[in-house]
C-alpha cells in the first residue's frame, strides 16, 4: 500500500519483518536455549507428520508389506533386533518408527482440528457475551459454568458414547474422526470464552471504542476490527496450551478406546495396544509412542509457557 | 450470611436441575430404552405394555418430575448391561473411588500448594527452576502414560507394589474401605500418585501465578517500605491474600479429581465409579451413564458450596458488603 | 550536618538496549522538620529518588554512584536487614493510591499493631493504644472503633490518612510522600496537605515531597527541587524558585500552569520542550479541505439544546425490582451551546460531567430529556443510519491518550477509518491526502501516518485523536479533560491547538474539565456540575469573579492560589 501513495512519507515505520526482529519477543525467544529447542522439536514434529509417507520407511498401514514374521522383534540394538525396523515392530509386525510417525500425524490432526473448532466457538461466544451483556451474556457464563464442573474428559467421552449409541456401526467408524475433533473442541471452548469475554469488558470501555462508537460504526464492526485484534494475545497463550492438552485428551481417549477407530491409529492407541504386551516384556511398544507423545506435548508446553511470559509484560 | 448460602443453594439447584436435564435427555432420547431393556424374545404387545408401565408416553414434563424425584432418591432405573439397579452397583463402586479421590486430593494440595509458594518466593533460584521444569515435565505426562511407566517400573520390573485392583478391603457397613488392610494401603500408592500428580503440578503452577501477582501489589511493596520483615511479607501479607483466588480454582481442580479418576481406575482396574462408567460407554448402559453424570455433577456442587463458604470467611469484603446491603 | 544528605546520586535502569539513566548526578538534602518539595513532569526521575533512598529500587534498577547520609550515618551501603530496619523506624513512605496501598483481608488495628510491634518494643495493649493515638493524630474520628475495620470500609482520604498513620508507626525521622494526593479530589487534597504539613512541624519530621503538581508545590513546601529528565535543574527556596526562577525549565513549567485569576488570550509557549508545534501557517484553512466545515457559518443561534437529560444506571442488579440500586449518573440537566461558543462543564469525580458528553455523542442512550442539534431531536433517531449525518457533525476528543487509540492500528488507518465511513473522499489517494493534510495540521507532520500510537508520546497521540475527530469536518467537537492525563507543558500545546483550531475552523465546543484554572482559559460559558445536577450556568469570567452557587464558592476557594511566575506572559 505504502508505495502506491500520493506523498511518500519522509521517514517511514520499518516494515514488519524488521519489526518482528525487533521487538521483545523475539529477543527473549533468542536468550531462551530451551524455547529454541522446543521449537525446533515442534517443527520436526509438524514437518514429520506433514510428509509422513515420504519420511516413514514403510507404509504400515499397506498390508502388503507387513510380514506376521517380523512381528514383536525388539529395537535393533537389543538381541534379536532387526537393522530395517530400528525401534523394534508390534505384535503383528508393523515397523514401530513408521507407526508413531503416522500415528503423531493423526495425533496433531485432531488437536489442531479441535483448537480450531474451540477457539472459533469460545471466541465468538466470549465477544458477543462480553459485547452485548445482559441475559445473553447471563445464559452464556451459566452454561460455561455448569460445562466446567466436568472435566473435559468426561464431556468428551460422553459425547462420544452417546455418538456410538446414535450413529449405527458402520457410520461410526466413519465419522469417528469427526466426532473425536467435536467432542474435544466443545470440551475446550470455555476458557477461551471466559478469557475473551474478561478482555472484551475491559476493551469495550476503551475510550478507542468509544470513539468508534462516536464515528457511527457499527457493533459488528467495532468487534471485529477494534475489539477482536485486541483479544488475541490471550488466545494465543491458550490455544498452544489448549493444543497439547487436546492432543493429550485425544490420546486418552484412544487409550480409553473410544478414540480414533483403530485402523489409523494415533499415538494414544498405540499406547493401549502396546500396554497388553507389557507384562510379556515386549515394553517397546508401548514406551516409544509414550515417548514421542511426551516429547511433542512437552515442546508444546513449553513454548505456550514461554509465550505467555513473554506476551504478560508484568513479569519483565 | 444466611441469604448468601440460601442463594448459593438456590444455584446449586439450578445446576442440578440443568444437568439431570441433561441426562434424562440421555436416558430418554438416546436409543430406545424399551428396546435396551427387553430381549429379541419380547412381543410388540408387551413392548407396548411396558412402555406404559415405565410412563414413556406420558408428558415431557412428567416425565422429567419423574426422573428427577427418583435420582433425588438416588434410583435411577437398571442397568442395561448388569441387571441390577444402578444404585447398587453404585453404592458398590462409591467407597473405591471416593477413597482414591480424597487421598490424591490431599496428595495434591500438601505438596503442590508449598512448591507453589516456595517457587513464588524464590523465583530465581536453582530448585524453583528445578520445580518449574518438573511441573511442565508434569503437565505433558498424560495421566494414564504416568499409570503406565509406575506399573513398568515398581510393578513388572522391581516387582513391589501390585498393578491392579484395590487389595484387601474391610466393610464397615455398607462401606469398604481399604485403609485397613496393608494390601489395601499398597494397592492404593501408585492409583494415588498418578491421579495426584496432574493436579498437583496444576494447583503448583495456579498458587506460583497468583502469589508472583499479589507480591507486585503496592500493598506488598508499602509493606516492605515499612520494614516488615520478608517473613511476615510472604506469609502474612501475601500467601492469605494469595489464597482467595487459589481457593476457587483449587476447589474445581478437586471436583474434577473424581471424574479425573476415571482414566486412573481404567490403567489400573481400580473397582470404582469411572471404571463403571468406562465401560458403561462402550456397552453404551445409558441409566448408568446418566447416574454418574448426576453423581458428579452432585459432587461438584457440594464442593463449590463449601468453597463459597471459605471464600466468605477468607475475603472480609464479601462480608461487609452483604451486610450493609442487606440492611435495607 | 542535614537530617538526609544525597551527593551525587546516580539510578540506572540496564535494558536490552542500553543503560537507561533515571538520575543523574543527583545532590540534596533535607533538614528536620522540613518539607522538600521534588517537582518535575513525567520522565523525570523524581519517584527514583524516594525507591533508591529507602533501597527498594525495582529491579533491575540499580543504585551506580553516590552517597546517602540519614544524620551523618551512611545508609545506602548497609546491608538488606540493615538497611530493613531503617525503613519504617527511620524513614516513612507513602505512596500514590490509597485504594492499593492496604492489604485488603487484614484490618487496621493488625496492620498498625504488627508494624508497631516491628519496631517498638511493646505488648499487644500498650501497641494498640499506640495504634488508635495515631489514627487519631491523622484524623481519623472514632479511632477506637474504626480500628477493628478493614480497609474498604474506608473512603480514599480516609484511607489515605491510614497510609500516613502506617507511616509515623515507629516515629520515623524523615517521611518521602510520593504524589500522596494525586489520586484524590481537589477537596480532599486540601485537607491532606494541611494533615501532611502540621505533622512535620509538631513532630520536627522532614520530608520529600514528590509531586508533578507545581500548585501542591507552592502550598505545601518550605524548598523545592525541579527536576528534568533525571538532573536537577535548581534548588531552592519555594518563594524564590515560584517567583524568580533561574532555569529556562523552571520558567517554562511555571509559566504553562494555568493561571487562575486571569484568562490570557493564549497559553504562554513553553521554549524549554521540544515535539512543541503551532498550528502551521501553511495552511489557509478557509480555502483547505477541512475549512469546509465553515458551510454551517451564518446559521447562528443555539447549536445544541439539551433539555431535562437523565442518565439512570442500575449499580446492583437483581431479579425483584426493589432490590435493585441505582445511580442517577445525571439529573435533570438543561443547558444550551451557542453556535462558535466554548462551552465548559465542570465538576468534581462522579459529578456527571463525561457522562452527559457521551450521552450527546450516542455513546449511552438517555433514560429522559431530549437532546436537539441543529434543531434535531437526537433522541427521536431510531437506526444508526439515520443518526449517521449528525455523528459526523459532532466528534469527540477523550481523556486518555493511551487507550484512546488502537494500539493495533496504524495512524493512517485510524484517521481514515471515519473518512472511509462517512464517504468523505472519493478515493483511497484523496483519502490518504487528506488523512496527512490534518496530521500536519495538528502539527505532527504526515509521515507519523506510517507508524503505530506506542510510538509517540501522550501528547502526540492527543494530537492523533484530535486528527481523527477533525477528520469528518465537525461543527461540533467534545473534548472530555482532554489534557488531563498530559504533564503541564505539554496541556499548554494542546490546548494552544485546540483554541486555534475553535477559531480557524469556527467550532462550536463542549469543553469538559476538573480544572478550573484550564477552564477559565479555554471557556466562553462555563456550567458547574455536582451529583449529577446542573448546579449554575454562567459566562466564564463573571463565574469566576463573582460566583452565585456555595458549591461554586467552595470550588473556587480550594482552586491552588498559584501565582508564580509570569515573564512569558503574552
Amino acid at each position: 500500500m505504502a508505495e502506491t501513495e500520493a506523498t511518500p512519507p519522509t521517514s517511514s515505520s520499518p516494515g514488519w519483518l524488521a519489526r518482528a526482529l525487533d521487538s521483545d519477543i523475539w529477543y527473549s525467544f533468542c536468550r531462551s536455549p530451551l524455547t529454541i529447542a522446543s521449537a525446533v522439536l515442534t517443527l520436526l514434529f509438524f514437518l514429520g507428520a506433514a510428509f509422513a509417507p515420504l519420511i516413514a520407511p514403510f507404509n504400515p498401514f499397506d498390508l502388503a508389506s507387513i510380514d506376521i514374521m517380523d512381528a514383536s522383534l525388539p529395537p535393533f540394538w537389543q538381541d534379536g533386533g532387526d537393522g530395517r525396523f530400528w525401534l523394534g515392530t508390534d505384535d503383528q509386525g508393523r515397523d514401530m518408527w513408521s507407526t508413531i510417525i503416522f500415528g503423531a500425524r493423526v495425533s496433531l490432526f485432531v488437536g489442531f482440528a479441535s483448537v480450531i473448532f474451540s477457539i472459533i466457538m469460545g471466541v465468538g461466544l466470549g465477544l458477543i457475551s462480553g459485547y452485548v451483556g445482559g441475559r445473553l451474556d447471563a445464559l452464556i457464563m451459566r452454561i460455561a459454568d455448569i460445562q466446567l464442573s466436568f472435566p473435559a474428559i468426561l464431556i468428551a467421552l460422553l459425547i462420544d458414547g452417546v455418538a456410538r449409541s446414535v450413529l449405527p456401526r458402520a457410520m461410526h467408524e466413519e465419522l469417528a474422526f469427526y466426532v473425536l475433533i467435536f467432542a474435544i473442541g466443545i470440551s475446550g471452548w470455555v476458557q477461551y470464552a471466559r478469557t475473551v469475554r474478561g478482555s472484551t469488558l475491559v476493551e469495550k470501555n476503551k475510550e478507542y471504542v468509544q470513539a468508534a462508537r462516536v464515528i457511527g460504526i457499527g457493533p459488528t464492526v467495532i468487534l471485529l476490527r477494534h475489539i477482536l485484534p485486541n483479544v488475541m494475545g490471550p488466545v494465543l497463550v491458550i490455544a498452544t496450551i489448549h493444543l497439547a492438552i487436546a492432543i493429550i485428551t485425544e490420546a486418552t481417549l484412544s487409550f480409553l478406546g473410544v478414540g480414533v477407530p483403530p485402523t489409523t491409529p494415533s499415538l494414544g492407541t498405540l499406547i493401549r495396544v502396546g500396554n497388553d504386551f507389557l507384562f510379556s516384556g515386549e515394553w517397546w511398544i508401548t514406551i516409544f509412542p509414550g515417548i514421542a507423545l511426551v516429547l511433542l506435548v512437552l515442546a508444546i508446553n513449553l513454548l505456550g509457557d514461554w509465550l505467555r511470559d513473554a506476551l504478560n509484560p508484568k513479569l519483565r | 450470611m444466611i441469604t448468601f448460602i440460601l442463594q448459593r443453594i438456590l444455584q446449586s439447584i439450578l445446576v442440578m436441575l440443568t444437568v439431570a436435564l441433561i441426562a434424562f435427555g440421555l436416558f430418554r432420547y438416546v436409543g430406545d430404552p424399551i428396546n435396551n431393556m427387553v430381549g429379541q424374545d419380547t412381543t410388540i404387545e408387551e413392548r407396548v405394555e411396558l412402555r406404559e408401565r415405565l410412563g414413556l408416553n406420558d408428558a415431557f414434563l412428567v416425565q422429567f418430575g419423574r426422573f428427577a424425584a427418583n435420582a433425588a432418591k438416588g434410583e435411577f432405573g437398571y442397568s442395561y448391561q448388569h441387571r441390577r439397579p444402578v444404585s447398587d452397583l453404585i453404592a458398590e463402586r462409591l467407597p473405591a473411588t471416593l477413597e482414591l479421590s480424597l487421598i490424591s486430593a490431599i496428595l495434591a494440595l500438601v505438596v503442590g500448594i508449598p512448591m507453589g509458594v516456595y517457587t513464588a518466593i524464590r523465583r530465581n533460584g536453582a530448585l524453583s527452576h528445578t520445580f518449574m521444569t518438573l511441573s511442565l515435565i508434569g503437565i505433558s505426562l498424560p495421566t494414564f502414560l504416568i499409570g503406565i511407566l509406575l506399573i513398568l517400573f515398581f510393578g513388572v520390573i522391581l516387582r513391589w507394589l501390585p498393578t491392579f485392583g484395590r487389595g484387601d478391603v474391610v466393610e464397615i457397613g455398607w462401606w469398604t474401605t481399604g485403609f485397613l488392610t496393608s494390601s489395601g494401603l499398597k494397592s492404593l500408592i501408585m492409583p494415588a500418585i498418578t491421579l495426584a500428580l496432574f493436579q498437583m503440578t496444576l494447583i503448583m503452577r495456579l498458587v506460583r501465578a497468583e502469589m508472583l501477582e499479589v507480591l507486585r501489589t503496592d500493598f506488598v511493596k508499602f509493606g516492605r517500605a515499612r520494614g516488615l520483615p520478608d517473613r511476615y511479607v510472604h506469609f502474612v501479607t501475601a500467601l492469605k491474600n494469595t489464597l482467595v483466588p487459589v481457593i476457587t480454582i483449587t476447589g474445581l481442580q478437586l471436583g474434577s479429581i473424581i471424574a479425573f479418576a476415571i482414566i486412573t481406575e481404567s490403567v489400573f482396574q481400580w473397582p470404582g465409579m469411572g471404571l463403571l462408567f468406562i465401560q458403561a460407554i462402550g456397552e453404551v448402559d445409558i441409566p448408568v451413564m446418566a447416574a454418574y453424570l448426576v453423581l458428579i455433577a452432585f459432587f461438584f456442587v457440594v464442593i463449590n458450596l463449601i468453597v463459597d463458604v471459605l471464600y466468605y470467611v477468607v475475603d472480609p469484603r464479601l462480608r461487609v458488603d452483604r451486610a450493609d446491603s442487606g440492611g435495607h | 550536618m542535614s537530617l538526609l544528605d544525597i551527593k551525587d546520586m546516580r539510578v540506572e535502569f540496564p535494558s536490552r538496549r542500553g543503560h537507561v539513566v533515571a538520575v543523574h548526578s543527583l545532590t540534596l538534602n533535607v533538614e528536620p522538620g522540613e518539607i522538600l518539595g521534588v517537582v518535575g513532569e513525567s520522565g523525570a526521575g523524581k519517584s527514583t529518588i524516594g525507591n533508591a533512598v529507602i533501597g527498594l529500587l525495582e529491579p533491575p534498577g540499580e543504585m551506580t554512584a553516590g552517597e546517602v547520609y540519614l544524620k551523618g550515618e551512611r545508609i545506602d551501603t548497609l546491608d538488606d536487614a540493615e538497611k530493613r530496619r531503617i525503613r519504617g523506624a527511620r524513614i516513612g513512605m507513602i505512596f500514590q493510591d490509597p485504594l492499593t496501598s492496604l492489604d485488603p483481608l487484614q484490618t487496621i488495628e493488625r496492620q498498625l499493631v504488627d508494624t508497631i510491634q516491628m519496631h517498638l518494643d511493646m505488648d499487644q495493649t500498650k501497641a494498640r493504644a499506640r495504634a488508635v493515638e495515631l489514627l487519631d493524630a491523622v484524623g481519623i474520628p472514632d479511632p477506637d472503633v474504626r480500628i477493628e475495620q478493614y480497609p474498604h470500609q474506608f473512603s480514599g482520604g480516609m484511607r489515605q490518612r491510614v497510609v500516613i498513620a502506617l507511616a509515623l508507626c515507629a516515629d520515623p525521622e524523615l517521611i518521602i510522600a510520593d504524589e500522596p494526593t494525586t489520586a484524590l479530589d481537589v477537596s480532599v487534597q486540601a485537607q491532606i496537605l494541611d494533615l501532611m504539613k502540621g505533622l512535620c512541624r509538631d513532630r520536627n519530621v522532614g520530608m520529600i515531597l514528590i509531586t508533578h503538581d507545581m500548585g501542591v508545590i507552592a502550598e505545601t513546601a518550605d524548598r523545592v527541587c525541579v527536576m528534568y529528565r533525571g538532573r536537577v535543574m535548581e534548588t531552592g527556596k519555594t518563594e524564590q524558585i515560584m517567583g524568580t526562577p533561574n532555569h529556562d525549565y523552571t520558567k517554562s513549567l511555571i509559566s504553562a500552569v494555568p493561571r487562575p485569576e486571569r484568562r490570557l488570550h493564549r497559553f504562554p509557549l513553553v521554549t524549554y520542550i521540544e515535539d512543541a508545534t503551532e498550528l502551521g501557517d501553511s495552511f489557509d484553512l478557509s480555502t483547505h479541505w477541512l475549512g469546509q466545515s465553515r458551510e454551517y457559518e451564518g446559521e447562528g443561534g443555539d447549536l445544541l439544546q439539551a433539555d431535562n437529560l437523565h442518565m439512570r444506571f442500575v449499580t446492583r442488579h437483581s431479579f425483584f425490582a426493589k432490590h435493585r440500586l441505582y445511580l442517577d449518573a445525571v439529573d435533570d440537566v438543561s443547558f444550551k451551546i451557542k453556535t462558535g461558543e466554548v462551552f465548559g462543564l465542570v465538576g468534581e469525580s462522579g459529578s456527571g460531567k463525561s457522562t452527559v458528553a457521551r450521552m450527546i455523542t450516542g455513546i449511552y442512550t438517555p433514560t429522559g430529556g431530549t437532546i436537539r442539534f441543529a434543531g434535531t431531536d437526537l433522541t427521536a433517531l431510531k437506526t444508526r443510519k439515520e443518526a449517521a449525518p449528525w455523528r459526523r457533525q459532532m466528534q469527540m476528543i477523550f481523556q486518555d491518550p493511551f487507550s484512546s487509540l488502537n494500539g493495533r492500528m496504524r495512524v493512517r488507518d485510524i484517521i481514515a477509518e471515519p473518512i472511509y465511513f462517512h464517504n468523505m473522499a472519493s478515493s483511497k489517494e484523496e483519502a490518504i491526502q487528506i488523512v496527512h493534510d490534518l496530521l500536519e495540521v495538528v502539527g505532527l507532520g504526515a509521515a507519523a501516518a506510517q507508524k503505530f500510537p506506542h510510538e509517540f508520546s501522550g501528547g502526540q497521540r492527543q494530537r492523533i485523536s484530535i486528527a481523527r475527530a477533525l477528520a469528518t469536518r465537525p461543527r461540533f467537537l467534545l473534548c472530555d479533560e482532554p489534557t488531563s492525563a498530559l504533564d503541564v507543558s505539554i496541556q499548554a500545546q494542546v490546548l494552544n491547538l485546540l483554541k486555534d483550531l475553535q477559531q480557524e475552523l469556527g467550532l462550536t465546543m463542549l469543553f469538559i474539565s476538573h480544572d478550573l484554572p484550564v477552564i477559565r482559559q479555554i471557556c466562553d460559558r462555563v456550567g458547574v456540575m455536582r451529583h449529577g445536577k446542573l448546579l449554575e450556568v454562567a459566562e466564564a469570567e463573571a463565574l469566576f469573579e463573582d460566583p452565585q452557587h456555595d458549591y461554586t464558592k467552595h470550588l473556587l476557594d480550594l482552586m491552588p492560589k498559584f501565582v508564580g511566575f509570569r515573564e512569558l506572559t503574552v
